[in-house]
């Protein structure tokens, strides 16, 4: 008898797990076809940081400007500065337009990056570039906004790199997500797109 | 009869000396040893400050057994990693690979961004477009491998013009 009722009780937690899965399916399906000002307000917000010569900066100094945000950090020898490169030769082909522009790098290491650091590694790239960094919270919070995922992950002798989401984000005038920018286009493709959202 | 003597002797150190050659050199870009081919180490400039680069090869098994690449040394970093790098659903990773990489019997396998690459840590200085680095790769089988770096320009996604004729 009790054999049957631990039976009924498991066919009964398993019916009810495929109804819960069914039911998130359906929810996340149902989010992805939301309307795009749904998803427009899920990304991006405030930011609160320090660019490399010291100084505070905050979304308020974007105001009316389009920008492309990027999160990286200078211990990361592959995708950042080749991202960062291809952002120099957007700004480049931008030209003038550029000026009506930004392009923010963001660390998702403060701990290394100090403003100094930033400085720096920034001197090699466009100067319409600018890195930006804080304290842990300042940049979690931006992270959180942007929902990009960042982890420290240790490495022998008490070095780390990190894990994170290394997409390049198209903002509009408002501070509002507009799309994920493709970098896999030439400077020039990418260019004339980003103009169209100045 | 001293003359033959003081000759062998000659002889013999050059022949000690060749055969602790670690590869011997096929061309500009492409080493061998043993079973093990090399080609068309490269690298990037790295931008100002910068303590970490990373390092591209690509491997060739042309032997019967599997062998692995186990480790790199190189004069302008503290330390060489074998890293790989994943990106999944927008999300970087790179993680050292503890044992090594495995080349199989017939498999080139090649370290490129985005993918399999050595980690070149706390460096000693700036690596510079047009300057060209030597290193050392360490294979479980083949032994050590001796090879130079080109370094393209930073940020560049695949390795300098001049390599071209490789391809």
């Amino acid at each position: 008898m009790s054999r049957q009722v631990s039976r009924l009780m498991v066919i009964m937690t398993a019916s009810f797990a495929t109804l819960a899965c069914c039911l998130g399916v359906i929810a996340f399906v149902g989010s992805r076809i939301g309307t795009g000002s749904v998803q427009a307000a899920a990304i991006g917000g405030p930011i609160h940081l320090t660019d490399q010569n010291g100084q505070p900066f905050s979304d308020q100094d974007l105001k009316g400007k389009s920008f492309l945000v990027f999160f990286g950090f200078t211990h990361c020898p592959d995708v950042c500065p080749t991202t960062l490169f291809e952002l120099s030769e957007v700004m480049r082909h931008l030209g003038k337009d550029a000026d009506r522009t930004a392009a923010l790098f963001i660390t998702v290491d403060p701990e290394r990056d100090t403003p100094q650091a930033l400085k720096d590694y920034m001197s090699s790239f466009d100067p319409h570039l600018r890195g930006l960094t804080g304290d842990q919270d300042a940049v979690a919070a931006v992270a959180k906004a942007y929902r990009v995922y960042y982890r420290k992950v240790p490495l022998e002798g008490g070095d780390y790199t990190m894990d994170l989401t290394a997409i390049v984000y198209l903002m509009d005038k408002e501070g509002r997500f507009v799309s994920p920018f493709n970098m896999r286009r030439t400077a020039e493709a990418e260019a004339d797109d980003l103009r169209k959202h100045l | 009869m001293e003359a033959v003597m003081k000759n062998f002797a000659i002889f013999a150190a050059a022949l000690a000396a060749l055969s602790t050659l670690p590869a011997v050199i096929v061309g500009a870009q492409e080493y061998k040893a043993g079973s093990i081919e090399v080609d068309q180490p490269w690298s990037t400039a790295t931008p100002r400050g910068a303590s970490v680069a990373a390092g591209y090869v690509t491997i060739k098994n042309t032997g019967t057994e599997p062998d692995r690449l186990t480790g790199a040394s190189t004069a302008v970093a503290g330390k060489v990693e074998i890293h790989e790098m994943t990106m999944d659903n927008g999300i970087m990773r790179m993680r050292p690979l503890a044992s090594g990489l495995e080349i199989k019997p017939g498999q080139t396998v090649e370290l490129k961004p985005s993918s399999f690459h050595l980690m070149l840590m706390n460096l000693k200085g700036p690596i510079q477009q047009g300057m060209p680095f030597k290193a050392t790769l360490m294979f479980a089988k083949a032994g050590s491998v001796d090879v130079e770096f080109a370094v393209g320009p930073v940020g560049a996604s695949s390795p300098p013009a001049q390599d071209a004729h490789h391809h």
